[in-house]
Formats: structure tokens, C-alpha cells, sequence
């Protein structure tokens, strides 16, 4: 889900040997993706849109996959909207879209996801993109970051709710990394490709990781910066 | 002075920001610039409107990738079909030319024509209408482009070849990106039994015997191209190794597997090289050595593609050993008719000057494409690597391009850095017929480069 993400291309690009089902909003936009795929994996790739914002809709979207493409054993979400903070401060129009699409929206298909898989009982697993802006509020992106922050707990929650079946769950808090999302914005630093950053993901799936940070320094980072007591930590300008 | 080359990585890594120190493999000029990237077809048809440029890898070595707004089509580099009974792969223009051979070379293909590195993307190879060490033989990549799916000023999307928009299409052959966005193109692959080139190798003591080898042999050989010690004068001048190259059959191989790929480069050159170290005299000695590593007179080998087509792709960012000046890399085309004395008072001259050329290449060139600003021409071609020290190099490879212009020789757009407006005009007589056709696709003049500023095209 969210198959225009740079990060999640990346991802099944590395997947060899498996089928794909992309879900993004204006999936037609992805048949270039979908045909290179084809051609150089031989697999099978199958398109769905997909709305993150369209709650209801979320609820169909693994019977759909399942009908059209088949049973499917790992889930990789990757949509996010990082949105303007800024405008989020005045706007509540745009904060409920940053919320709702970070954290509502992927917790409700997640919910879905995670009950279709737990059915079906077979190994499987889900990979969900949150982020190391949720490990601590910050004015620069605390709607954002409130919502992967959010969604990091959901999956931690969901992770022991499964650990007793045979559903793994990863959780992938990246850095800044070279895609779309980050394009043209200011101020950041250590900015890693995507690529580095998948093959990372796919790494700590097959070793079975629940927590990974990507590339690893941001564990150290965000080691220090969760560290410093709030009393300090509310008058700087990080 | 000549401004600072930027660290290769900071660019890459700057990629981010709003404005980003951009240039092209021979790192000068250095242009300030707004890189956009499109990922989606549509991307390009939103970013046609207004003054741009497209930009592949920036592998070209002047100014021809550089304009202070550009699109970068990197992302645009998924392969759309292939037909494996024909050999006909389409692809995004933003593919490079090594993910082309990684798909296509296990199923027994690989790119019809090909430049001295795999890094260049096919949307670049097609404007700038590369040729490669078979050109005598078959041509330059215009000769198998079936057709172009672009993306034209007015946002709309038009399919040009042979057959439909002729016009258009020739005019985008060796175009230089002035004609609007390559979305995608069809590209007939050949068909190779092996990885594998089988090579011959001849030295050879002068210029005269270099011409004479290399005119002699072409008929024989589908690859041939010569290296040349750019820093000999008198009865050495010219003195080099001819390379000669043919796919080699599977039964050759002696039991190794036939298609293994390229790996990535082992070698990278972490820093700039400071400005001096690759001067006359450290050249000289290189030279010297590479000339006599081959002691015999002639030597056959099998040969891997990688090392064959692309042997500087094994040194990653080579480009920086010229120091943060960055060098200029001088081609030029003769016809026949006088080329071989006219080369070899260039390079008298060359040599004389003290302007160092570790690397240069000779080649012999068939008949030309019908690409409206196509490089190649029958004949002879030269090309030389050339530090940048100071504005003098720059006046001296000026005069160099009268010479030129009275042979009725040109310079290679792709590799150009210095060209002045009137030479262009001179060298490249259909020029008048180029604008034409940019006018009728392009009449707010959308699509400029630098080179384009410059050469007085747009």
C-alpha cells in the first residue's frame, strides 16, 4: 500500500520470486512500474486504488486483493503524508488530513490487513513504514510525527497481539531519505537513498526484527534526542 | 580564473536543496540550478510550459546536460516491453544503458551502439546520437531507435519515427534535448552469442601506420577504434595500439558461461586529484608505459564487454583525477579526403602546446545519420581529454576549431564545452533546418540548454 513510495518500489524491487499487488491512489501512474516488474522479475503485478483517507473502502481492499490476485502473504505500507506544519498550526482541515492519513487511515487497513492474514493462518508478515519524527514531539512536525507516533504504538500493540501466530510484524523508522516526500524541503541532513533504505527493510524482515531504524544511525540519534529531560528539551529549536 | 568544480558527492546529496551546483562529466562549467524530478509521465507534461531542460546522467561533458531549470528523468527508467524474437526493447528515457544490458544480455542482447560508458541514459544517447567503436560498420544509434514517444512543449504527447512526425524525429537524433521531453523509445537490440569480444591488438609506431591499420582493418572488424599517445612529437607522433573487436562465438569460451554482467566498480576516486598531478611530464611516463605494456606487435584475446566497451567505468568519479577545475574533452570529426593530415597537425600542435591528453581516441566513421545536428560524418574522429589550467587552454582548442572548420570538420556537440557561435554555425549546416523544426514544436523556445544559449540555437 502506497506503491508510489520511493521506499516501498524499492522494496519490491528486492523482492525476488514474489507476485505483487500495488495499491496507490492513481495506480494507473504505476503500469510503467508494474511492466518493468513483469519483465525482469517474470512475475505477476496486479494494480488496485486505494484511498487512505477512504476509511470504508479499506475494509474491502483485502478481499479484493484476495479475489482478483490471489491469497497474499505480506503486507508493506508505505503511503504517508507529510503535509506543512505550518499550515497544520492554523489549518485544522490539513491536520486531520495528516493525522488521518498517517495514523487513522493505516490503522484501520492494517486492522483489516492483520485479521486477513491471522484467518488465513499460513506464515506471513506485514512491513509498516512509520517514523523517527514519532519518537518525540518536536514544533518542527508534531502532527506528523504525532501520527507515526501513533502508529508506531498501533504496531507495537498489534505486533504482541500476533506474536502468538504466525504473523510477523516490522516496524521501519527511517531517517530522512531521498524521495519524493523530502523533495526540496530545508534543513535536512544524513539524507539516505531509497534504495539503502529498502535493503535494510528487507534485511531485518528475513532476520525477523520488530524495531528497525534505517540507516542505523538513527537509533543512536533518536537515542539521544528521546534522552534529554522535557525541561530542556521544550526550549530547544531542533 | 575558471570557477571551482564542485565534490561530486555534495552535488548528489544537494540534490535536495532548491538550487544546486550542476555539471557535466568534465566538470566546467559549473551552472547554479533547479532540479525537478519526474516520475510520472504527467510530471513532464506539467514542467513543458516553461524554459527547461531534460537531463539524464549528465554523463555529456560540457554544457549540453546543463540549464539552470532542468528535469531530471532519472526515475523515468522502467523497461515497458521486449520482444525477444525481434529484439525490440522499449524502455523510459531515464534507463541507463548498464540496466538495459543487465535485462537484455542474459537473453543473449545487447545495446545496438554503444558510447565509451554504461552510465548514460537512453534518453541522452538519443539526443545526443552517440556512436560507438562500430560505427563504420553499422552506423550510430539513430540507425536503431524504431521510434520516440515524447512529450512536446505544448504538453502533448506525440509519437515520432522513420514513418510518422519525421520531422520531428530526425530533429530529436542528435538534438541535444532542444526538441522536447524523450518520454520513451524503442530500441532494436542485437543479437550476440557471447559477453565475450574477441580482440586483436596492434601496435603501431606513427601516425601514418595508425591510419593506414585502421582504415585497413575496419572492412574486417565490426569494432575498431584506436589509442593514440597524445604526447609524442617527430617520428612518433601518433603511435599507438589499434583495437579491433568482434563478438565472440560461445564455442570460444571454452566452457565459461556465456552472459555473466558487469559488477559494480571496484575502484572509486574518493577525492580531487589536486590540480597539477596529471601534468606533461606524469603523463608522459604513464604513456609511455601503457605503449610498451604490449610488447609484441599484435595480441589476441578474449575480452569481457565490461573491460572492452567501458574500461574507465570500472574507476568510479574518474573525472575527479583532473582536479577541481575539472578538463575538457575535445572531439572532433575530418571527412576522409585530408583528415589524416589534418589529425596529424592537430596533434603536433596538441603535443607542442603542452596541453596534456592522456587519453586519445581514434576512430574511423561510416556514412552519417539523417539526425538533423547528428556528431558523426564519414571519416576520421579525435578525441582528446584536456585539463582545464587556465583561459589560455581555452583560447588555444578555439583556434583549433578554425582549422577545423576550413577541413569541414565539426565538433562533437555531447563533449563541447568552448564552441563559438560562428564555428557552430559552420560546422553543422543544417542547422537552418533544426531551428525550423524546433520552431514548428516548439515556438516559445521551452526547451534550452546552456549549449543551446550559447551556439546561439535557442
Amino acid at each position: 500500500m502506497g506503491a508510489k513510495s520511493a521506499i516501498a518500489q524499492a522494496i519490491v524491487e528486492r523482492l525476488d520470486g514474489c507476485d505483487f499487488a500495488l495499491a496507490a491512489r492513481g495506480c494507473s501512474e504505476l503500469e510503467p512500474f508494474a511492466a518493468d516488474l513483469q519483465l525482469r522479475h517474470s512475475c505477476e503485478v496486479e494494480l488496485f486504488e486505494f484511498d487512505a483517507l477512504d476509511f470504508a473502502a479499506l475494509a474491502r481492499l483485502p478481499q479484493q486483493v484476495h479475489e482478483r490476485g490471489g491469497p497474499f502473504d505480506l503486507v508493506v505500507l508505505a503511503f504517508g503524508y507529510l503535509g506543512d506544519e505550518r499550515t497544520a498550526q492554523r489549518d485544522t482541515d490539513e491536520l486531520a488530513h495528516i493525522l488521518n492519513a498517517n495514523f487513522t487511515g493505516a490503522a484501520i487497513a492494517l486492522a483489516h490487513l492483520a485479521n486477513y492474514l491471522e484467518e488465513r493462518g499460513t506464515p506471513a508478515g506485514i512491513i509498516a513504514i512509520s517514523s523517527v519524527a514519532g519518537d518525540r514531539g518536536r514544533q518542527g512536525n508534531y502532527a506528523y510525527g504525532s501520527a507515526k507516533g501513533g502508529l508506531s504504538i498501533f504496531l507495537q500493540g498489534l505486533r504482541n497481539r500476533l506474536a502468538a501466530t504466525s504473523v510477523h510484524v516490522l516496524t521501519v523508522k527511517p531517517g530522512f531519505v531521498d524521495t519524493p516526500m523530502t523533495e526540496g524541503l530545508d534543513g535536512l541532513f544524513l539524507v539516505a537513498p531509497p534504495e539503502r533504505v529498502a535493503a535494510d527493510i528487507v534485511r531485518a524482515y528475513r532476520q525477523k526484527k520488530d524495531v528497525l531504524y534505517t540507516p542505523f544511525f538513527w537509533r543512536w540519534i533518536m537515542l539521544v534526542i528521546k534522552s534529554i529531560p522535557e525541561r530542556i528539551f521544550k526550549k530547544l529549536k531542533l | 580564473m575558471l570557477p571551482c568544480a564542485q565534490h561530486a558527492k555534495e552535488v548528489k546529496f544537494r540534490l535536495l536543496d532548491k538550487k544546486i551546483a550542476t555539471s557535466g562529466w568534465g566538470l566546467y562549467p559549473l551552472v547554479s540550478a533547479s532540479v525537478q524530478r519526474a516520475r510520472y509521465l504527467s510530471d513532464l507534461g506539467r514542467a513543458a510550459a516553461t524554459p527547461i531542460l531534460p537531463q539524464g546522467n549528465c554523463r555529456s561533458y560540457g554544457d549540453a546536460c546543463l540549464y539552470e531549470r532542468v528535469v531530471s528523468t532519472l526515475p523515468l527508467k522502467h523497461l515497458l516491453d521486449f520482444d525477444p524474437q525481434r529484439g525490440l526493447l522499449r524502455a523510459q528515457a531515464g534507463i541507463t544503458f548498464a540496466e538495459i544490458i543487465r535485462f537484455a544480455l542474459p537473453q543473449g542482447f545487447f545495446p545496438p551502439v554503444t558510447p565509451g560508458t554504461k552510465f548514460p541514459t537512453l534518453g541522452g544517447c538519443i539526443a545526443a546520437d552517440v556512436h560507438g567503436k562500430n560505427h563504420h560498420a553499422e552506423g550510430s544509434i539513430a540507425a536503431f531507435v524504431e521510434s520516440l514517444d515524447m512529450v512536446l512543449a505544448d504538453g502533448s504527447l506525440v509519437r515520432c519515427s522513420r514513418n510518422e512526425c519525421a520531422d520531428l524525429f530526425w530533429a530529436t537524433l542528435g538534438g541535444m534535448g532542444l526538441t522536447g521531453f524523450i518520454y520513451a523509445a524503442t530500441l532494436r537490440l542485437k543479437k550476440v552469442p557471447s559477453a565475450y569480444i574477441r580482440q586483436r591488438a596492434i601496435k603501431t609506431a606513427n601516425w601514418g601506420e595508425t591510419c593506414r591499420v585502421c582504415t585497413e582493418t575496419q572492412h574486417e572488424y565490426t569494432y575498431s577504434v584506436a589509442w593514440i599517445d597524445g604526447l609524442q612529437t617527430g617520428r612518433r607522433l601518433g603511435r599507438g595500439h589499434v583495437l579491433l573487436g568482434e563478438h565472440a562465438d560461445a564455442r570460444e569460451l571454452k566452457g565459461k558461461p556465456p552472459f555473466p554482467i558487469h559488477g559494480d566498480g571496484r575502484w572509486a576516486v574518493p577525492f580531487f586529484l589536486p590540480g597539477g598531478v596529471l601534468n606533461a611530464k606524469s603523463l608522459k611516463v604513464f604513456n609511455t608505459l601503457y605503449y610498451h605494456r604490449q610488447v609484441r606487435c599484435e595480441t589476441n584475446a578474449l575480452v569481457h564487454y565490461d573491460p572492452y566497451f567501458y574500461p574507465l567505468d570500472s574507476i568510479r568519479d574518474w573525472n575527479r583525477l583532473y582536479g577541481r577545475r575539472g578538463f575538457l574533452q575535445y572531439q572532433i570529426a575530418v571527412p576522409y579526403a585530408d583528415g589524416a593530415e589534418v589529425i596529424a597537425d592537430l596533434l603536433g600542435r596538441i603535443a607542442r602546446q603542452g596541453v596534456a591528453s592522456p587519453l586519445a581516441v581514434l576512430k574511423t566513421f561510416g556514412p552519417p545519420s539523417e539526425g538533423l545536428l547528428s556528431f558523426p560524418i564519414a571519416g576520421y574522429t579525435l578525441a582528446l581529454d584536456i585539463p582545464l589550467r587556465d583561459a589560455g587552454t581555452i583560447t588555444f582548442l578555439r583556434e583549433l576549431n578554425k582549422t577545423i572548420v576550413e577541413a569541414k570538420g565539426r565538433v562533437y556537440l555531447a563533449k563541447d564545452a568552448i564552441l563559438e557561435k560562428e564555428d557552430f554555425a559552420a560546422m553543422y549546416p543544417q542547422l537552418r533546418q533544426f531551428k525550423a523544426v524546433k520552431r514548428k514544436y516548439d515556438p516559445e523556445c521551452c526547451f534550452r540548454s546552456c549549449l543551446s544559449d550559447r551556439l546561439g540555437i535557442t
